[in-house]
């Protein structure tokens, strides 16, 4: 029920805006079912499902516009929300930077968003895939604690212009963290998914159990600058942080790419020649929405190439005070990647840091980008080219900005999961490389596991 | 603590206004805000209903909870209003015991019908995951009392207060920033209102009224010239109070070190506004800090975080049994410390106190989700770990019997599980002034209200920074200082407290949004302290240049 096709979606919106008396309306209909698996001290803790179909409606007189949601979709239910938020419209000050809906819209290829596979688990498929994450731990004396959670949906849009967009998605979060039963070891791993069919539970459960086993009687080194080899997931967690390229915040003069003396540093060089990020909406690994949730067309876009900037990006009313087309916020980003596997990364290093994943990461001054945060869950030593043992976990205070300034090597671009869910955008899907990177800033040790 | 999913709702991130009611909430007109949708004898009727079908089902025990959750948003910047949203959820959840399991449904169907087929799909849910269950729950026991009510004791109900009357105040509030030459302003008020309904197979009936506030701004500054900017961020606390937190009494300020005007039961908007754009541009001029150890001198509007990071969260015990190990992490606060009873986790004179009682604290309620009369407790007594933070089904693993009484659910929705209760740090019992306690410091620096925080999964090793950082030297305030976070292992920091002023200076503080399980909930709570001393922390300079 909550899924509704691009026909059924149509004549419900259709029905809203046919019922506006405002100056205008935008309206939103989406739907979306979840289902969920929560798993710790081996065993299954809590599991749910639920579902909601809603439909949001914008209507505005001149700057002043007030909005209201519902969910049912009976015609006088929906006349009735089209009523409630044109009074709300009535009441609401004056917004000065309201922009009026887009007219129709040309959205490129159909989205890759979607798989019929994932939109067809079930809660049976749920308690297998915690059983598979599960059922390896106990003989190695570790302890499991995951969740899986994925859900099927649409979002579909429509206006007084004649604007109409849909589009369909399903996603698939697993991540696992396994500890050893004594308490010394700890080991994560993770998938983010549009497509259930490619989720290894069990392997990937396997990877958190070898990291829990192999960072046991950890040892402490000095804290310093040094050589690291980041694992995808904790290149993603410090690349996304970038990734927030507002124009109007740097225009402003309140934004790493703020420019001293005034302007921005688009076009300018920011990072290492060998960075080259991009948007690409219809990328088969790390798919996003063709469009924005106000209408905007994506495309595919050089966000960083050969390590300048070459897009920051314009609301619809940044853009008209600045006269120039308005640039979208991207759904995802894919940084290019090298041809260094892992292997070839610890051959290379003399003495470095190898680093599965970050945790707890906050900005510490939004000027330089300098953000704070410590390793977890598997952090080892490499010295003359060899891994050589597992180690403390470390507290880093570093830039992003800095760190691709000081770029070694780059690996294979993977999809990749961020520690604590979710990029500035909420929710972009990166497909991001391990990178090696000398000079990074660890400020102190963390006796945590 | 998830305060980025705070800055996105109150539209004061660098990314802009973006107003998006939360999950399952619907957007309603003002006045809908004080209207009674549901007496008290309908919803004993409808909760009833639930009761005896469960029952029915072979529920062991099961409770109600009929909820009515309101908001409203109010966001501004400069001489502009970004957005005013109002939000209501209305719903139930019903959890059961059915095989020794717990189960939970919940609906937007408050009808007789609702409650039944919801209550009827609890029980089918508990028998099914009782399969995967290892030990049955075993709840501690708790009184019936009947019928009763609690009501946040509010002085003016925020929600009846003109949206007119709080845009005027924000925007005279960015006005006075801006005429002190601030670049731009970011404000906002947020109310929320709880109307919790809950009733137990236990015959306990409660109906609560719960209010809170949070008045804020972000007052910046750029500096075109060098290409650095600071921002300024209001001394208000989200309370649990109504509009006359808005009152900014004098008797409710306080003239701290550094000419600095803090804010104790009441907050004068205005004032700090004006304060924060003089503020502001001092930032931008101070001295960089010279890394190295410093005595800290850390004020009650910043320390909360502290406390909330480094003791409230390791002493919950839902993380110290591993429950949270995939996402919120455990704690080193393991039951073997608890169990030898000699556990010093910090300096004599550092006493922790849980509670769900503080007048005017974000935590503060009659009765807890499931029904427990809130109460007060220790944690730290003496420098000791005396306690944890549990509720019903697991005080029996430490070997109690009454629950802590600090479960919480955010909506209807969701299932309730244990919360962090306030947790305050109790103010020293000798007679001590900020100023006295600053007199006796070589070389310190005093920090003002809470900023950058990060902290390890284990709760060991935390980093915090500022909004104000004055340097002390020879007992004295020498100027202000930028670039400034320390870096402390939590069980050397607090065995490093060398001195807590007295109850005199006593003001909480606390979070709004503070997130944990998954999927993620969110959970209001506050903190108190007085000032304190910290001997000999690790400051680092987080200046850089990109």
């Amino acid at each position: 029920m909550a899924l509704l096709s691009k026909e059924d979606a149509k004549k419900i919106l259709e029905k809203a805006v046919g019922f506006s008396k405002a100056d205008g309306i935008s309206a939103q209909l989406s739907g979306a079912e979840r289902g969920n698996i929560r798993y710790a001290r081996n065993s299954v803790t809590t599991s749910g499902e639920d579902s909601n179909l809603s439909l949001g409606v914008n209507s505005f007189f001149g700057k002043k516009s007030g909005s209201a949601t519902i969910n049912e979709f009976d015609d006088a239910s929906i006349e009735k929300v089209v009523r409630r938020a044109e009074e709300l419209a009535k009441l609401a000050p004056e917004n000065p930077e309201f922009m009026e809906p887009l007219g129709p819209q040309t959205y490129g290829a159909e989205s890759k968003t979607f798989s019929d596979a994932t939109a067809k688990i079930t809660p049976e498929y749920r308690a297998q895939a915690a059983a598979d994450s599960i059922n390896p731990a106990v003989p190695k004396q570790v302890t499991a604690a995951g969740y899986l959670q994925d859900s099927r949906g649409f979002t579909s849009i429509m206006n007084n212009k004649g604007l109409y967009a849909y589009n369909k998605q399903t996603s698939v979060d697993f991540t696992v963290t396994m500890r050893t039963n004594d308490g010394t070891g700890s080991g994560w791993a993770a998938q983010d998914l549009n497509d259930v069919s490619k989720l290894t539970a069990g392997m990937t459960s396997k990877v958190a159990i070898d990291k829990a086993l192999m960072s046991r009687e950890a040892k402490a080194i000095e804290p310093g600058k040094y050589t690291v080899i980041l694992e995808p997931s904790a290149a993603a967690d410090l690349i996304r942080l970038m990734l927030n390229m507002n124009a109007r915040t740097a225009d402003e003069g309140r934004s790493f790419l703020s420019k001293k003396g005034g302007g921005t540093k688009l076009g300018e060089k920011l990072v290492d020649e060998r960075v080259n990020i991009y948007t690409d909406p219809w990328n088969d690994e790390a798919p996003a929405s063709p469009w924005t949730p106000d209408g905007l067309p994506r495309q595919k876009m050089d966000l960083i190439k050969n390590g300048v900037v070459s897009n920051l990006f314009y609301d619809r009313y940044w853009a008209s005070q600045k006269n120039v087309a308005p640039i979208p916020f991207p759904g995802n980003a894919i940084m290019q990647g090298g041809n260094a596997s892992l292997e070839d990364m610890i051959k290379d290093t003399k003495r470095g840091v190898l680093v599965t994943r970050f945790w707890y990461i906050r900005p510490v001054d939004p000027q330089t980008l300098l953000f704070t945060g410590l390793t977890r869950d598997g952090t080892f030593f490499i010295e003359n080219g060899k891994l050589k043992h597992p180690i403390k976990n470390f507290r880093f205070n570093e830039s992003p900005i800095i760190m691709l300034n000081n770029l070694e090597a780059l690996g294979k671009p993977v999809r990749a999961v961020t520690s604590e869910g979710g990029g500035p955008g909420g929710g972009q899907n990166l497909l991001i490389p391990m990178m090696k990177i000398r000079d990074f800033t660890f400020t102190s040790l963390s006796d945590a596991v | 603590m998830k305060r980025r999913d705070f800055i996105q709702i109150a539209g004061m991130g660098a990314a802009g206004a973006m107003m998006l009611p939360l999950p399952g909430f619907s957007a309603v007109d003002e006045a809908r805000l004080l209207e009674p949708i549901i007496d008290v004898a309908t919803k004993k009727k409808l909760a009833d209903v639930a009761l005896n079908t469960a029952k029915q089902m072979g529920a062991t025990y099961t409770d109600v909870r009929i909820g009515r959750y309101l908001n409203q948003f109010v966001t501004t910047r400069e001489k502009k209003v970004q957005g005013v949203v109002n939000t209501e959820s209305f719903g139930v959840g019903i959890r059961v015991i059915a095989n020794g399991t717990w189960g939970f449904a919940a609906t937007n169907d408050v009808t007789p019908e609702g409650m039944k087929k919801t209550a009827e799909r609890a029980v089918v849910i508990a028998k099914a995951n009782s399969k995967f269950q290892k030990e049955p729950v075993k709840l501690a026991a708790t009184p019936s009392y009947g019928e009763v009510s609690w009501k946040t004791p509010i002085i003016k109900n925020g929600f009846e207060v003109p949206v007119k009357d709080k845009v005027d105040l924000l925007l005279k509030a960015n006005d006075n920033a801006l005429q002190k030459g601030a670049s731009f302003v970011n404000s906002a008020i947020l109310l929320v209102n709880e109307q919790k309904y809950f009733a137990s197979s236990e015959g306990s009936y409660i109906d609560q009224d719960v209010h809170r506030i949070f008045p804020t701004f972000t007052v910046t500054m750029i500096d075109r010239q060098s290409g650095s900017f600071k921002n300024r961020n209001s001394f208000g606390s989200p309370v649990g109070m109504g509009y006359e937190y808005l009152d900014g009494k004098a008797e409710d300020k306080i003239k701290g070190p550094g000419d600095v005007i803090l804010y104790n039961k009441s907050y004068d908007i205005l004032e700090d506004a004006s304060m924060a754009g003089d503020q502001v541009k001092q930032m931008i001029a101070a001295k960089s800090v010279e890394p190295g150890k410093y005595d800290l001198v850390l004020e009650p509007s910043h320390m909360w975080l502290t406390i909330h990071e480094s003791v409230g969260h390791p002493t919950e015990l839902d993380r110290v049994l591993g429950y949270e190990a995939n996402y919120a992490g455990t704690s080193f606060l393991t039951l073997d410390k608890w169990q030898s009873k000699n556990f010093k986790f910090g300096s004599p004179i550092v006493n922790f106190k849980a509670d769900k009682l503080q007048p005017g604290s974000l935590g503060a309620v009659g009765y807890d989700d499931e029904g427990v009369k809130c109460k007060e407790w220790d944690l730290i007594k003496d420098g000791t770990l005396v306690n944890y933070q549990a509720i019903r089904d697991q005080v029996n693993i430490i070997g109690q019997k009454e629950s802590h009484g600090c479960c919480y659910s955010q909506s209807w929705a969701d299932v309730q599980f244990q919360r962090m209760a306030n947790v305050s740090l109790q103010p020293g019992k000798d007679q001590l002034t900020p100023e006295q306690l600053i007199s006796s410091v070589d070389k310190g620096i005093y920090i003002v209200k809470e900023g950058s925080f990060s902290i390890d999964q284990q709760r060991y090793n935390f980093q915090f920074g500022g909004v104000l950082f004055f340097e002390i030297k020879n007992g004295k305030i020498a100027g202000m200082l930028k670039d400034v976070a320390y870096q402390a292992n939590t069980n050397e920091f607090w065995s490093s407290c060398a001195a807590i002023c007295d109850s005199r200076d006593y003001r909480l503080g606390g979070a709004f949004n503070d997130g944990k399980g998954q999927p993620s909930q969110s959970n209001a709570v506050s903190h108190g302290s007085a000032t304190a001393r910290f001997n000999g922390v690790s400051v680092i300079n987080t200046g850089r240049t990109i």
